[in-house]
């Protein structure tokens, strides 16, 4: 597959990582050789701070449980470290056949990823609510604007460096 | 699986371009006087919400529009992050208001797919069985507002009959006639109360004849034939392109059921059919949903039937509650239960994405957790969301009058639009 980084298989689900410059090109491919012909969705996910917080707990089932962990005793531990700020993933169904993939790419703060939208049109709001709520550009969008919040609107909400309870509030009186 | 006897609703793509979903005026229309723009919403009864779409009208046609959402968006996803994975269970639910427990479902099945804990059985048919309830509940809403849109006022009482008796059952299960968060991770918050299952029958003895009435009134009526049929139309093609799932897609002759082909639950064990339609228009959405009401009763019965004895939730006491008794005797079971309620179970590191089939279609929730007592990222694919895409297409070549019968039949329910 063109610009495949890496594969990932995890929770029985499989990740294709692929380098951003690339991904028009891996998406047509997976559209065209590979028949995913309906995208599901497109997420954003913002990771600054990821691994800032350590964790610990018990995790596995009540029969499975891993005890013997070091975060099961109480130590603390990090998350796996990321490549980059964000995540945008995409993922894919085959109608018929059934089988399901994401496909990720990582970016920095900036820098565009290109739009998938001539390959599956679905794709439209789904950009533009990733860039409403992340602040990620897509390269060849027709129509990048804000969706949901209003077109004058300063940052992006679900950016992790954005409070919440971080919208101005006007109060009567006071100019 | 396939897509079964393909008939052509239309020849080649009618998805507009460049911006598949908004209408432009065409270039010989453009600058013309009779061009006239309305808004029509954010607040008009028959967008099922705050929906605004501005209409470019030549005459009575439809020759431009666009989809405006975000009226009602009060960022649940954000607020999500900031609870734990046991208090942001209350939220999907307020996402689509009328699917309640089918957003529930998704949320906590991502949960225990991260956990990796096992439901006990008890739990998995009640589950199926109230998303079923859920499923008659949504399309009776659907059925009930859309027909009174054309000017079916009857139709909305009785529609609102029914729903109140799924209701019922509801508040008698859960305490709480609508957002019920009676889905734990790892399986019910009670168990099924006394009685039910006697009340439940009466429903699903009751409930297909209500459905051979409202098709009485409407199926052959002429009025409703003529204000649905070869409207709004959406080809296979054209609904698999843009993203469309569910009644939408199935009404394009797709045949295609997320409880069928990436079965969750006990849906496996349990005899439905998938009902699949192939006029690609609103008539054919109306009856897809209709079959999926009769299909859904079929399931509920089985459920009833099949309904296994035993514990309602996993005894698992580092992330279920333990039972209310033990507190008062054990000081193990008081630890973990402040430990639950204050901090919150953990979730181990990962993203996981979880479709369903919910009322309005494929609904997916993506979740990613790093470790911690709260989700570090929870996203909804909501199918209304997508269902809108469609609005430009399915407007191609309309009239105004028509706009009401096509948006209804997109079934978008606007909380969950915006989110």
């Amino acid at each position: 597959m063109p610009g495949l980084v890496e594969r990932v298989d995890a929770y029985g689900e499989t990740t294709l990582v692929v380098d951003p410059a690339r991904l028009a090109e891996a998406c047509t491919h997976l559209r065209d050789e590979g028949r995913f012909n309906f995208l599901s969705d497109i997420t954003a996910v913002d990771y600054l701070g990821w691994g800032g917080r350590e964790v610990a707990g018990y995790y596995g089932t009540a029969a499975g449980r891993d005890l013997g962990s070091q975060s099961a005793q109480g130590f603390a531990r990090t998350p796996a470290p990321k490549p980059a700020r964000f995540a945008v993933n995409y993922h894919l169904l085959q109608i018929p056949g059934g089988e399901v993939v994401r496909v990720q790419v990582w970016v920095d703060d900036g820098q565009s990823v290109p739009s998938v939208i001539e390959i599956w049109p679905t794709a439209d709001w789904h950009e533009r609510e990733a860039y409403d709520m992340m602040g990620i550009p897509f390269d060849g969008h027709p129509n990048l604007r804000r969706i949901l919040m209003e077109d004058d609107w300063e940052g992006h909400p679900l950016r992790k460096d954005y409070p919440i309870g971080g919208e101005p509030v006007r109060f009567s009186g006071a100019e | 699986m396939a897509v079964t006897e393909r008939r052509t609703i239309y020849e080649g793509t009618r998805i507009p371009a460049p911006v598949p979903t908004s209408l432009h005026v065409p270039a010989g229309l453009a600058d013309s006087e009779d061009i006239l723009q309305v808004n029509f919403g954010p607040n008009h009864p028959s967008t099922h919400g705050v929906l605004r779409l501005v209409v470019d009208l030549s005459g009575e046609r439809v020759v431009g529009l666009r989809a405006v959402i975000g009226y009602l968006h009060t960022g649940f996803e954000k607020n999500m992050e900031q609870k734990t994975w046991w208090k942001a269970i209350t939220y999907p639910e307020r996402i689509d208001y009328v699917s309640f427990q089918n957003n529930e479902l998704v949320f906590v099945l991502a949960i225990e797919k991260l956990l990796g804990i096992e439901v006990p059985p008890k739990a998995t048919w009640m589950r199926m069985l109230l998303c079923e309830l859920n499923r008659i509940h949504s399309h009776l809403v659907f059925l009930a507002t859309s027909a009174l849109e054309l000017g079916a006022i009857s139709m909305f009482w009785y529609g609102m009959r029914e729903r109140d008796q799924v209701l019922d059952l509801s508040e008698l299960v859960t305490g709480m006639r609508m957002h019920t968060r009676y889905f734990q991770a790892g399986g019910l918050a009670e168990d099924v109360p006394r009685g039910f299952d006697a009340e439940c029958r009466k429903f699903v003895e009751w409930m297909p004849k209500a459905i051979d009435e409202y098709e009485a009134m409407l199926t052959r009526n002429e009025i409703w034939l003529e204000r649905t049929r070869g409207i709004g139309l959406l080809s296979a093609d054209d609904a698999i392109a843009l993203g469309q799932s569910g009644p939408v897609l199935r009404a394009s002759g797709v045949d295609w059921d997320n409880r069928r082909d990436q079965p969750y639950l006990a849906y496996p064990n349990v005899d439905f059919r998938v009902p699949v339609y192939h006029g690609g228009d609103v008539y054919d959405r109306y009856r897809v949903r209709m079959d999926e009401m009769r299909e859904s009763v079929r399931i509920i019965e089985q459920c009833l039937d099949a309904m296994p004895e035993g514990p309602w939730i996993a005894d698992d006491r580092k992330v279920v509650l333990p039972p209310r008794h033990e507190l008062h005797t054990s000081m193990e079971s008081l630890i973990h239960h402040f430990k639950i309620v204050t901090e919150g179970y953990r979730v181990p590191e990962g993203e996981v994405y979880v479709t369903i089939e919910s009322p309005r279609g494929e609904l997916g929730c993506y979740v990613v957790s790093d470790g911690g007592p709260k989700p570090w990222r929870v996203k909804f694919r909501a199918p209304s969301f997508v269902a809108l895409e469609a609005t430009a297409t399915c407007m191609t070549d309309s009239m105004i009058a028509d706009m009401i019968a096509i948006v209804g039949s997109l079934d978008s329910v606007m909380g969950e639009v915006d989110r």
